[in-house]
């Protein structure tokens, strides 16, 4: 009994090790400023055979010159790496892996480089950990998947080290909160080093290192949708989401998957919403990144908040002219911050809306296809129940109501819907008895289809053909006759009961636009509220500055 | 290129005596549409021409359940498609037919 062992334990061994590479990072370093030209073996003195690394990979914003020094340094001594971020979007990101550099990895979401990763998968050069939702990933930074080394990028750093992320923050404060106090390594890649921040977002007692880039940092344009590529067909969807979901359950505050689909929503508030006299009931706050189709929403008085993931290129003028609106410091700028977002939009929205592009007959629904591992993202938080939700709101109650099958218990519940065409292009069906997912995670050796919004986490289905609300159903037979109901000329649209579907329609299950009083004359593209870019420029009274990609004038 | 000839047997029309109507263009993923009168006050006619062959069943099915839907008869509908889907189909016959009928 509290004998003093022969053999002490040691209770500082990683702080100690994380002594040791600042002593071999120092030979790089004068304080914590590094050369463009000593970046490289700066990572070699200070990572370890067998570290956990984050390489900062934001859905927008990369720490692109890291990576790419990374990919220089020599593979004897850099090796055998864990990575761990929240999106796989660089080449430079497989181009490690390729090297022999990584045998692990754990992320979020791969987009462009779903082809390439799912290629190393089935060639056995990586191992995938988990693929997570962004939140879910941050989590384990702090439980079992704490970086050891975290690469990323800011706007800027003054001679201390303190870090300016601006408007694009994003993921920067959940990692840099992991490794800075776990005794890990913080490099930053920043645009420009200044006298005086704007304002300070990273303090520099938690940044290790910070190195100014050749050129600044890359930022993916992922939120800008053109409306002239937006159909009537998406203009339907939208008019049936306002009238059958929006207006139905008074939604106020809510998030928008990325997608033309919702664009045409956000789209349709000044118009077609504010007729039915919705200004003001619906859509006044959001969880979401600063889409240039909301502006018109924006400048009618439709919205009075918006706390976003991340920026988006071309929005900062008109964000920082419009501070009531969104998050602003007091320098001016937006601060986005993902985990908090990802928190707010699944705590504090009653309704998420988002496309797919496979849907099932039990609801399950998939953006997986054969041959790409393109991950998850931040959706699935999104649109899922929140469980622990313990406040009350007039959509989320009488979402709950309708929910309720056993028992006396009052509660709440979130709205998840998906708005999906029930072709794509080429005819492909976005309504399948079997989701591509099935085969991805036989052929990826994955635990489990990799499903995005799982069937009893979605409330309601909206396609051209109507709106099917889950809630009301009664059984799985009715459940999925409401989901063939709405289906449309998809094989598994046809194959409906019709007599059951004639049933639901009369108890208000399904609903097609003339059950909702809805004019399919009126799906025409002069209900947008901004039919091209430069009328989104036009709203912004020219604040907007759209990126040259999508200017055609 | 695939063309063909539906003709419905439906309840006889209420309305008589509208102007043609075309609605739509022929442009990739679209589709025209012409609503005309016809003699027969108990008959829809519907003659599809399609750039996309093969998908006769499913043109069966959307034009049945317009007609259905619509309680069509006295009209001849022609059609030029461009590989529209079954939602562009079915949202342009719609219209189309909401012109005519609103037509004067």
């Amino acid at each position: 009994m509290n004998q003093p062992s022969e053999n002490p334990i040691i209770w500082d061994t990683q702080m100690r090790n994380c002594a040791g590479r600042l002593d071999r990072g120092a030979a790089f370093a004068h304080g914590r400023e590094v050369s463009t030209d000593d970046i490289t073996k700066l990572l070699e003195a200070v990572i370890e055979p067998g570290d956990r690394v984050c390489i900062e990979g934001n859905n927008q914003k990369q720490a692109d010159f890291l990576s790419r020094s990374l990919l220089k340094t020599d593979p004897s001594r850099v090796r055998d790496l864990h990575l761990l971020q929240s999106v796989l979007a660089l080449p430079e990101h497989l181009d490690i892996i390729e090297r022999g550099q990584v045998s692990r990895i754990d992320f979020s979401f791969s987009g462009q480089q779903a082809g390439r990763l799912a290629a190393l998968v089935e060639q056995g050069r990586i191992t995938i950990g988990a693929i997570h939702t962004y939140l879910e990933l941050f989590s384990r930074y702090f439980i079992d998947l704490t970086p050891k080394v975290a690469l990323i990028a800011a706007q800027a750093a003054d001679r201390e080290g303190n870090l300016y992320t601006g408007p694009n923050t994003e993921d920067t404060p959940a990692i840099v909160e992991a490794t800075a106090f776990k005794n890990g390594i913080v490099i930053a890649q920043v645009n420009e080093v200044v006298d005086k921040l704007p304002r300070v977002d990273i303090p520099a007692d938690w940044v290790s290192y910070f190195v100014k880039a050749p050129t600044p940092h890359y930022i993916e344009p992922l939120f800008t949708r053109d409306p002239s590529h937006i159909t009537e067909i998406q203009i339907l969807m939208a008019m049936i989401a306002i009238k059958g979901l929006y207006a139905e359950y008074g939604i106020t505050r809510l998030n928008h998957g990325i997608g033309f689909d919702t664009a045409a929503i956000e789209l349709l508030l000044p118009t077609y919403a504010a007729e039915l006299g919705l200004k003001g009931k619906i859509c006044t706050h959001w969880a979401l990144n600063p889409h240039p189709t909301l502006i018109p929403a924006i400048e009618a008085g439709f919205v009075q908040s918006v706390h976003s993931f991340g920026s988006e290129v071309g929005m900062e003028r008109y964000i920082s002219a419009r501070p009531d609106i969104f998050f602003v410091g007091r320098d001016g700028t937006m601060r986005s911050n993902r985990a908090f977002s990802q928190a707010a939009g699944h705590y504090a929205c009653d309704l998420f809306i988002g496309s797919t592009l496979q849907i099932d007959m039990e609801g399950n629904s998939s953006t997986a296809t054969k041959g790409r591992i393109a991950g998850f993202g931040g959706a699935p938080n999104m649109g899922s129940d929140a469980r622990g939700r313990r406040h009350a709101s007039p959509a989320w109650l009488r979402a709950g109501r309708e929910a309720l099958r056993n028992g006396t218990m009052p509660r709440g519940r979130k709205l998840v819907a998906q708005i999906v065409e029930t072709n794509r292009e080429q005819m492909q069906p976005a309504f399948v008895e079997r989701l591509d997912a099935w085969d991805l995670a036989e052929s990826a050796g994955m635990e489990l289809p990799p499903v995005m919004i799982y069937g009893d986490d979605i409330t309601h289905i909206i396609t051209e053909e109507g709106i099917s609300n889950l809630l009301l159903c009664e059984s799985a037979e009715e459940r999925e006759q409401a989901i063939r109901g709405v289906a449309g000329y998809t094989a598994a649209g046809m194959a409906r009961d019709r007599r059951m579907v004639e049933n639901l329609r009369d108890r208000g299950i399904v609903r097609y636009p003339e059950d909702l009083g809805i004019s399919k004359r009126h799906a025409t593209r002069d209900l947008l509220a901004a039919r091209n870019i430069k009328e989104l420029v036009h709203a912004s009274g020219g604040l907007y500055t759209p990126p040259r990609q999508f200017r055609n004038w | 290129m695939e063309q063909f000839t539906l003709s419905y047997k439906t309840s006889p029309r209420l309305q008589e005596g509208h102007p043609p109507q075309l609605c739509g263009v022929v442009a990739s993923g679209n589709l025209e549409v012409l609503v005309e009168p016809l003699d027969s006050a108990d008959l829809c006619l519907i003659e599809v021409n399609t750039s996309a062959p093969g998908f006769r069943l499913i043109w069966e099915a959307v034009l049945s359940d317009f007609v259905e839907r619509n309680r069509v008869a006295g009209v001849r509908i022609s059609i030029n498609d461009a590989g529209a889907t079954p939602a562009v189909v079915g949202l342009r016959l719609d219209q189309a037919l909401d012109a005519y009928r609103s037509a004067v």
